[in-house]
């Protein structure tokens, strides 16, 4: 719908705008509009049948769209019936669409997922925050309670430390290698805050924090990250936070490990060791080799991928803009480099800003290409010095092993028809 | 000339007050982080009753402590493993569909991937305290202590590391020594370029 459209139609929903449509025989021009407003209301509702938010039919769109008066403005905007992105369901998580997405943020609807007992249904007017132990006073906190102190907003990413995943016949998206990242906007209070106020012991140096789904899922933190950036959060992107990311209150720790961002939270407990709750011993641990199991691993290293070109896509020979997103939950992103040769040669792509402390940077990389098949890459660098490594280099310095935290260079090999793979 | 006179006065006022203004947002730009100011308390939110905090606090830590009253023991876990695990865990807790408890046979390929109670968790209390909170998937939470203490103690059995006669409580189950205990090794990467 253009402006100028949009501006008749709020010319008619003037609540005082009760006139007669014909005053003094003479048609005024604000109520001209409005009733040509109200009769395209009835051309669309007759001639689409069903609110402009379901799919339209290509037999039902008109030939030439500036021939028949646009839908009223509604209660809630749409996606255009043309574009279809779609998360990826398993069991147990979501992935997001990064193939389809562009510049730094991720729609709410389309933020990944992960869950351990699923999405519950929790009433806001009944949510409670309980803040116990290690506090001189153990306090309750409501929603509205959470609202009324000062609030904080920071863009970061969040992202599963089990997000990786290869491919052997190279038909695999960045949907499936890395779709378990994802960036909003936070809103909430600073854990900080509430710390104060319940009056959390110099003596504590961990907290659980547990939700309220039905895992009733527990991760310890270490109490340094509560008065450092750690965020009760109860916005998304500028509304509630969804569900599916915990509504409505959820922790929100910039740049470490998701699991540990506990959704629906209820409970924080202070104490001066951690609880070793069965995410934090059994499952977010890593071989590291000689044996060794990696625990309490927070920190998301760098990252970065291609995202365009990118299986499924498809290429022609000549100036390609090639396009990604990075991020590094050590701090900023200080550069990406891209190479176009099989990693023989490496070019700083340019960063779009904003470039965001433990946030997902947009980047771009303008690519001549003369059809030749070859391999194309991209590595962070953060500004704390680490280089996005190689599969090989990640596998070396843990004993073989694969596992959480693994955030190897993806490379694309490009054919000479223009097909686009993942090459492990 | 008066008039000249007139705009000259008007453009200094204005460029006078552009100034200040400059000056107090570059002031209030400079000044120190909000939470500096803040009260030492709101006074938001209010105090929580021991029986509120009682009913949510229900984490188990490894030294014991959150272990409730009551015991059971692996012949009990046994029976209550069939009817409500082993549907998702397997009938002996190796094969499936969900997650591996038992270590089981290892020499058959993938020991390496094996993440099993034996051989990969490092606390018994863990085991007490996740079946409690979160199993059976379908029913969390409608556990008693008993079926927990006594699924624990099968769980713990089925993985060699606790007789099937012997009482399982709060007092025991904190000192079961692990075998994966000593595996584990708090993150030691480090800002910086090194790949860890």
């Amino acid at each position: 719908m253009t402006g100028k459209t949009a501006l008749k139609y709020d010319n008619m929903l003037q609540p005082d705008d009760r006139k007669p449509l014909i005053t003094s025989g003479k048609i005024s021009r604000r109520n001209l509009l409005a009733g040509a407003a109200a009769a395209s209301i009835v051309l669309v509702q007759t001639a689409s049948g069903k609110a402009f938010q379901a799919a339209l039919t290509a037999s039902e769109l008109a030939d030439d769209p500036t021939k028949i008066p646009g839908v009223p403005p509604g209660v809630l905007g749409t996606r255009s019936p043309f574009e279809k992105p779609v998360k990826t369901p398993s069991d147990t998580s979501s992935r997001t669409p990064l193939q389809d997405l562009h510049g730094m943020i991720t729609p709410s609807d389309l933020h990944y997922e992960r869950h351990h007992g699923g999405v519950p249904a929790i009433d806001p007017t009944k949510y409670e925050l309980v803040i116990h132990g290690m506090v001189e006073k153990p306090m309750v906190f409501t929603l509205a309670d959470l609202k009324r102190f000062p609030s904080v907003s920071r863009i970061a990413f969040l992202e599963c430390s089990g997000n990786y995943r290869g491919s052997n016949d190279g038909k695999i998206r960045p949907q499936e290698i890395c779709g378990l990242t994802s960036q909003s906007e936070w809103t909430g209070v600073a854990l900080s805050t509430i710390f104060r106020e319940a009056g959390v012991s110099p003596k504590a140096t961990w907290f659980l924090a547990e939700g309220g789904d039905a895992a009733v899922m527990t991760r310890s933190v270490p109490v340094h990250k509560g008065w450092d950036d750690a965020i009760i959060a109860y916005a998304q992107n500028g509304e509630a936070i969804r569900p599916e990311q915990g509504y409505p209150v959820r922790l929100f720790l910039p740049g470490w490990e998701g699991n540990a961002n506990v959704k629906w939270l209820r409970r924080i407990e202070l104490a001066d060791a951690p609880f070793m709750t069965r995410e934090e011993t059994s499952k977010y641990t890593e071989a590291v080799g000689g044996g060794k199991i990696r625990q309490f691993s927070f920190t998301m290293d760098a990252r970065s991928i291609i995202t365009y070109p990118s299986y499924p896509a498809k290429v022609e020979k000549g100036w390609i803009e090639i396009r990604g997103i990075a991020w590094s939950g050590r701090g900023k992103v200080s550069r990406v480099e891209v190479s176009t040769d099989a990693g023989k040669t490496w070019q700083i792509a340019r960063l779009q800003e904003p470039v965001l402390d433990k946030a997902i940077t947009a980047f771009r990389h303008l690519w001549h290409w003369d059809g030749t098949p070859t391999e194309i890459m991209s590595r962070t660098v953060d500004e704390t010095g680490y280089v996005q490594p190689f599969l090989k280099q990640l596998l070396n310095a843990r004993g073989g092993n694969m596992g959480y935290h693994f955030n190897p260079v993806t490379t694309w090999y490009l054919q000479g028809d223009g097909a686009v793979l993942f090459k492990a | 000339m008066i008039k000249f006179i007139g705009s000259v006065v008007v453009f200094a006022t204005l460029s006078i007050t552009g100034m200040s203004l400059r000056f107090s947002q570059q002031r209030s730009r400079a000044l120190p982080a909000d939470t500096l100011s803040q009260p030492a308390r709101f006074g938001f939110g209010r105090a929580a009753t021991e029986a509120e905090i009682a009913a949510v606090d229900i984490d188990v830590r490894p030294d014991g402590k959150g272990l409730p009253k009551g015991e059971g023991n692996a012949l009990e876990g046994k029976a209550i493993y069939a009817l409500k695990c082993g549907g998702c865990h397997g009938a002996t807790g190796t094969e499936g569909p969900n997650d591996r408890l038992v270590v089981g046979d290892t020499t058959k390929g993938g020991a390496r991937r094996i993440k099993a109670i034996g051989n990969y968790w490092p606390h018994a209390t863990t085991v007490f305290d996740y079946i409690r909170r979160a199993m059976p998937f379908n029913q969390p939470g409608s556990l008693t202590d008993r079926e927990v203490y006594s699924l624990t103690a099968f769980l713990l059995h089925a993985n060699g590391l606790w007789d099937e006669k012997a009482v399982l409580n709060a007092k025991n189950l904190p000192k079961i020594q692990m075998p994966a205990r000593d595996k584990f090794v708090p993150d030691d990467r480090k800002d910086g370029p090194e790949i860890r």
